[in-house]
């Protein structure tokens, strides 16, 4: 795992006329995993992005070295493709080279065009994608999301082995997911 | 990397790609070549006088057909967010699309144009003078159409706009690509290519932008 570190200092967000929170810090090290909590439309996902570097933040900075993966609720996936085709795109641009279909039960699947999976097959799919990038930053934005009881299980237990391994993981959830060692950041407490 | 995106662009957008619908705009220019003497009436040289330009009126709308299928999907589904968080910038995936879009529609195209050309009565040396045009002009054509649904992805009335949008910005295109018809004149299809060629100079970083302030919206 190549070294790694996530900083987000003074952080605050705007949608619109609404500041969702201001004032966000964290510094996150390798082996670090934290639980983004709070309601929907509180900003979880506008976080998430400005993480990744894909937004700009209202104010505030942020500080990242190493890779950044990146699981939401768009699988960027091929819609007309079969499965096998779709994810073998982003396996070339990362030069994957081992796959983990079997394991997140997608061995039976990459024949079936990805229109047809239901939305925790797509989410086991997006899981797929980002074990091939190998980046050790996951930014993972509602990860459980559609997800059936086992594969609840098998996501939790795919993340605690990243961060174990000096990964680093951050993610936004109104759902409980079980993080030892994690710790959870409430966003309302950053909320105006 | 440039050229597994021009794989993967190429496999959605050509004929019988997975995005569909690809073999459309050609039978459209091909319809509006076959009845255009329908309409007209079949007076061979009114039909060899402005055969050219017909062809060329079709070849500007065969190419917004797909506009919409151009950079939405990918949008919407977040590629460009996966790629740019693996450090590919929004201005090469535009370029590579510009040249994608490019080889779908226009090699096509300018088969057909013969065929059409016999459809028209066209003379073998108008014939040379729309090919050669074409050859300009569609690279040109495939820089705005990108450039255009790059800018109407993110719209939900992105469709209506992007026609309403490239007509003025084809209009260049077309006074020089078949303006060169009138008077037999190279000169002009020079023109059009350099009209063409700083279209596809600025599609990819126009393009781009469009992409990143979709982005933050």
């Amino acid at each position: 795992m190549q070294e790694c570190s996530l900083t987000a200092r003074e952080l605050a967000c705007r949608r619109g006329d609404r500041l969702l929170f201001r004032g966000l810090e964290l510094a996150l090290v390798p082996g670090d995993a934290i639980h983004i909590a709070g309601p929907n439309g509180i900003g979880k996902s506008s976080l998430m992005r400005i993480l990744a570097g894909l937004m700009q933040p209202y104010a505030g900075s942020v500080e990242r070295t190493g890779s950044i993966g990146l699981v939401d609720e768009r699988p960027a996936l091929d819609e007309h493709a079969p499965l096998g085709k779709a994810l073998g795109f982003w396996q070339r641009i990362d030069g994957a080279a081992d796959n983990e279909f079997a394991r997140l039960g997608l061995a039976d699947l990459l024949d079936v065009p990805v229109r047809y999976l239901s939305t925790g097959q797509r989410k086991r799919a997006a899981f797929a994608r980002l074990l091939g990038q190998s980046a050790p930053i996951w930014l993972l934005d509602e990860p459980l999301n559609g997800l059936d009881r086992d594969a609840v299980a098998l996501v939790e237990r795919i993340v605690a082995e990243h961060y174990h391994g000096g990964g680093i993981a951050v993610i936004a959830s109104h759902q409980a997911i079980a993080i030892e060692g994690g710790k959870t950041v409430a966003i309302e407490d950053f909320a105006k | 990397m440039i050229v597994r995106l021009l794989l993967r662009d190429l496999s959605q957008l050509l004929p019988g790609g997975r995005r569909g619908g690809s073999m459309l705009p050609l039978l459209f220019f091909l319809a509006v070549a076959m009845l255009y003497p329908f309409a007209v009436g079949p007076d061979a040289p009114l039909l060899a006088r402005t055969g050219g330009g017909v062809i060329w009126v079709a070849a500007l709308l065969a190419s917004i057909l797909p506009l919409d299928r151009l950079v939405a999907p990918d949008l919407e589904q977040g590629v460009f967010d996966q790629l740019a968080l693996r450090g590919v910038a929004e201005e090469v995936v535009i370029a590579v699309r510009v040249l994608a879009h490019w080889l779908s529609f226009a090699p096509l195209l300018l088969l057909a144009s013969v065929l059409a050309a016999a459809l028209l009565n066209l003379s073998g040396e108008t014939l040379k003078l729309v090919l050669a045009g074409l050859l300009a002009g569609t690279p040109g054509l495939a820089a705005i159409g990108v450039t255009i649904a790059a800018l109407t992805a993110g719209l939900r009335t992105g469709a209506a706009l992007s026609g309403l949008l490239l007509i003025p910005l084809a209009v260049p295109v077309l006074i020089f690509g078949a303006g060169a018809l009138e008077r037999a004149d190279y000169g002009a299809i020079a023109l059009c290519g350099a009209i063409s060629l700083v279209l596809v100079a600025i599609a990819p970083f126009a393009g781009g932008a469009a992409i990143r302030a979709a982005r933050e919206g």
